[in-house]
């Protein structure tokens, strides 16, 4: 049975691999932020999962904040954020879909690479494939944060990024569960933070797209 | 009391000096005062090192309580810190006196007063320094302190370029340096000069280190290619300031320069030896050849301390070279050429620079060819320039020949080496060091006879007045110390014997008991000079030549035009000047100074006179700074770019070099 333990663990981080994919390709803003909701359930019971195999019981405490914050509130305020706004229909990536997506592969590649190789003969293998997951998901984030445009998709990119690392923090034995809470709190109050800004940002420009504001200072010539 | 405690004491008052001056820097009076003050603090300081020198004791050490809190301020007092003590003493006392007097024609005096002491003070404490912290420190103050004389002018543009290019030297010299003493001090940190001297290091790292402390000290020495700030900023300076600085400052960076190759790295690889030697000979050789060229009276001096530096470090370079083969003996010689070069070019620099400021100050021209004349005019100023360009030259019997004569004796035991590279070089850095002296020779008779012979070329130098008895004391003290290393060299060199037996392993046999005041440095060569036979030989057939002359020539005074040669109402500007005189030189140095010259010619029927163009370049400034800092200006231009970028490309850049430091990592395990 511990091998199909294992697997589990193996399939819901790949899983969320395959979601940060996902988020990459999206166009519209509304299956994006669906998307990023998927990510965020499927991150839930990737550390339940942990918790339940470790027997570690604060990770409970985290899968659930996962699961409520992450899963269901960022979600709504940003899907009740793009409505109010009304930019459900943009469609702003900078480099094309087939340029990022193998330029993600690369990302994957490269971080399955280094960790293997890295932690060579440490620490049990669940972790080791765990931490190559999870710095994909960070990568995959920040790609994402380049290659958009608007400022939604860059906060859907930052939660991501930050997704990767929960799933770094629960992989890793001995990291406080205080931290995890500060960290959930902290992009809590980023996504605050970079909402209000989004609506001032709406309120001068008219729109949300960050190459208005480019032009606004004069430095993107045409 | 201790020699040290004198030296503290003396610098002490040196900086109390400094801060009294800015206090009544509003007085000419006082300022002038200040500088008086300064001569006995300095007079002290040579004291302390000639004390320290002659008791031969143990160095004294003190630490002071100042500085970083768990280091403080470690000084200490041994021979080579001593002679340079000595040569300090010397040269401050001499420029503060002239000073006293140079000071009532100074239209700023409120902006020397107050640095002059200070920048002694700096000095004292590079030179006693025993922890690279106060070695370091002193250093910086000595550059900043000496910048703010640099632009004691400042109103002129001249000096604030000269100003911003020493700026700029000065700290990448330090900043060399401070890389210097870190590989020294090594991971430990061990910065204090006994912890320094206990090291154990590999020999590419002792090389690396050599090669470093020859490029922080050389800028601040002026080896070429790092000169570039020296002709401007040393003839910018007050003449007294400038006598300092060439005089002074150069040794002190020299002293670095000896203080880290031949007392804190220990054994020495021998191939950084040719560095030292072929850097030293080239710097001798470009310096005197952009002497030659130059027309401005303190610019040719300031050229010409470049040429002396060269000469120093070549003997230092040669000195090392011995060292390194295990005949310390003649390592003795070359580092007795070396400090007693050092000790004589301090001598009769000053008093060159002093006498330039003088005409500077009765004539209001500082180019040779306005001058011309000023022997009537300026009888005292003349004669002791007449000593100081007799010396530097190095003729017999003043100093300046002492000191090069042993330096050739120790090129010419270059066959000794058991390297054959060296066997071959050495002799080839010997031809350049005396083709350097035979262009110092053609360099300092351009000067002395188109300043101070023939007829003035300008109605300022045709009205000009004798200068102050205070200037001339100075003057006189440094011309009179010269005649006396000349004629008596012996005691000298017997006086920093154990400054060279601290570095050399080994010292001169004593030379102060030869009969005739002989100089026989080598005890099995037959080589031997004594200035003062060839004193009496001077006296003796120039008196009897004289005698003859005026007996059977000339029974009475005659007065004649100069030059009359069929022209008696020729312009002044028919004489031999600065550019004519330089020209076959010019010629033939061509290729070391890009020298170019170009006849305009007016057009057919024009009634334009034709103009003969003449243009010099310093090769380092036009091939090597400018592009630098073209390329420089391209880059930051480029560079420029970055600092407006959308928040967007800022992550790509960050995202961009995560990847990177990724890959590489990966790539690296």
């Amino acid at each position: 049975m511990p091998d199909a333990a294992f697997d589990i663990a193996h399939l819901l981080a790949g899983s969320l691999v395959l979601v940060s994919f996902m988020l990459i390709y999206q166009g519209r803003i509304h299956a994006l932020l669906n998307v990023f909701a998927l990510q965020a359930l499927l991150l839930a019971l990737a550390v339940a999962w942990q918790a339940h195999m470790r027997g570690a019981h604060h990770l409970y405490a985290s899968a659930a904040i996962a699961l409520v914050f992450k899963a269901m509130i960022v979600p709504w305020a940003l899907h009740r954020m793009v409505r109010v706004l009304g930019i459900h229909r943009e469609v702003e990536t900078v480099v094309g879909v087939v340029p990022t997506m193998l330029a993600g592969m690369a990302l994957v590649a490269l971080s399955i690479l280094l960790m293997l190789q890295l932690t060579r003969g440490a620490g049990n293998p669940l972790s080791r494939e765990d931490l190559a997951f999870a710095l994909s998901v960070i990568l995959l984030g920040m790609l994402m944060m380049v290659t958009r445009r608007n400022a939604v998709s860059q906060i859907v990119g930052f939660m991501s990024l930050e997704n990767g690392l929960i799933l770094a923090a629960a992989g890793a034995q001995g990291m406080p569960f205080v931290v995890e809470i500060s960290v959930a709190f902290s992009v809590l109050i980023a996504m605050i933070v970079i909402g209000v800004f989004l609506f001032r940002i709406r309120e001068r420009f008219d729109t949300v797209d960050t190459g208005a504001i480019e032009q606004f200072r004069g430095e993107k010539r045409a | 009391m201790t020699p040290i405690d004198l030296a503290l004491a003396a610098g002490a008052a040196l900086i109390g000096l400094s801060a009294a001056a800015i206090a009544l820097a509003r007085h000419r009076p006082a300022c002038a005062a200040v500088h008086g003050a300064a001569v006995p603090c300095a007079l002290a300081l040579a004291a302390a090192g000639l004390w320290a020198l002659a008791a031969d004791a143990p160095p004294g050490a003190v630490v002071l309580p100042l500085g970083l809190p768990w280091l403080g301020a470690g000084l200490r007092l041994d021979a080579l810190s001593a002679l340079l003590l000595m040569l300090m003493g010397v040269g401050g006392a001499a420029a503060g006196l002239y000073g006293v007097g140079y000071l009532r024609h100074e239209t700023e005096p409120g902006r020397i007063a107050p640095f002059l002491p200070g920048f002694l003070a700096a000095m004292a404490l590079v030179i006693l320094a025993d922890d690279a912290f106060t070695f370091l420190l002193g250093w910086e103050l000595m550059s900043l302190l000496s910048w703010a004389l640099v632009l004691a002018h400042h109103r002129a543009e001249d000096a604030r370029r000269a100003g911003l290019l020493y700026l700029v030297m000065a700290g990448f010299g330090t900043m060399v340096l401070l890389l210097a003493f870190g590989l020294m001090a090594g991971p430990e940190g061990g910065y204090g000069f006994a912890a320094i001297r206990a090291a154990e290091r590999g020999p590419a790292l002792t090389a690396l280190v050599l090669a470093l402390a020859l490029a922080g000290a050389g800028s601040k020495a002026g080896i070429v290619p790092l000169h570039v700030w020296l002709p401007a900023a040393h003839p910018a300076a007050p003449s007294h300031v400038s006598a300092l600085m060439s005089g002074v400052m150069t040794k002190v960076a020299v002293y670095g320069l000896a203080r880290i190759a031949f007392d804190l790295l220990g054994p020495v690889p021998w191939w950084m030896a040719p560095v030292l030697i072929m850097a030293g000979a080239g710097t001798a050789v470009t310096g005197i050849a952009l002497a030659l060229a130059d027309g401005g009276m303190k610019r040719v001096l300031a050229w010409s301390t470049i040429e002396n530096v060269g000469v120093i470090l070549a003997a230092l370079g040669l000195a090392l070279a011995f060292r390194a083969s295990g005949m310390p003996a003649l390592a003795a010689l070359a580092l007795t050429a070396a400090f007693l070069h050092a000790l004589n070019h301090m001598l009769f620099k000053s008093l060159l620079f002093m006498a330039a400021g003088a005409v500077l100050g009765a004539t209001g021209r500082g180019d040779l060819d306005a001058l011309g004349g000023l022997i009537h005019r300026m009888p005292v100023t003349a004669l002791v320039a007449l000593i100081g360009a007799t010396a530097i030259a190095a003729l017999p019997p003043l100093n300046g020949f002492v000191s090069e004569w042993l330096l050739f004796q120790a090129v010419l035991q270059s066959p000794a080496l058991p390297q054959p590279w060296l066997q071959f070089l050495v002799p080839a850095a010997g031809g350049m060091l005396a083709l350097a002296a035979a262009l110092a020779a053609a360099c300092f008779v351009r000067f002395y006879g188109v300043a101070f012979l023939g007829r003035p070329r300008s109605d300022a130098a045709a009205t000009a007045r004798e200068t102050d008895g205070w200037s001339r004391a100075g003057m006189a003290a440094l011309a009179g110390l010269c005649v006396l290393l000349g004629v008596l060299p012996g005691i000298v060199i017997d006086l920093i014997a154990p400054a060279v037996r601290l570095l050399a392993g080994a010292g001169l046999a004593p030379q102060s008991g030869n009969a005739w005041a002989t100089l026989v440095p080598v005890p099995q060569g037959r080589m031997s000079y004594s200035g003062l036979l060839v004193v009496v030989f001077v006296a003796l057939s120039g008196g009897a030549a004289a005698w003859l002359v005026h007996r059977l020539a000339s029974r009475r005074l005659r007065r004649a035009p100069a030059w009359d040669c069929g022209f008696p109402e020729a312009s002044p500007l028919t004489q031999y000047g600065a550019g004519s005189f330089a020209q076959p030189l010019r010629r033939v140095l061509a290729p070391l100074m890009a020298a170019r010259e170009r006849v305009e010619m007016p057009p057919p029927g024009a009634v334009a006179p034709a103009r003969l163009a003449v243009h010099v370049e310093d090769l380092a400034w036009t091939r090597l700074y400018l592009p630098l800092a073209a390329g420089l200006d391209r880059v930051t231009a480029r560079l420029n770019a970055l600092q407006f970028l959308t928040i967007r490309r800022y992550l790509a850049l960050v995202f961009a070099t995560l990847v990177l430091l990724l890959v590489g990592l990966a790539l690296w395990n």
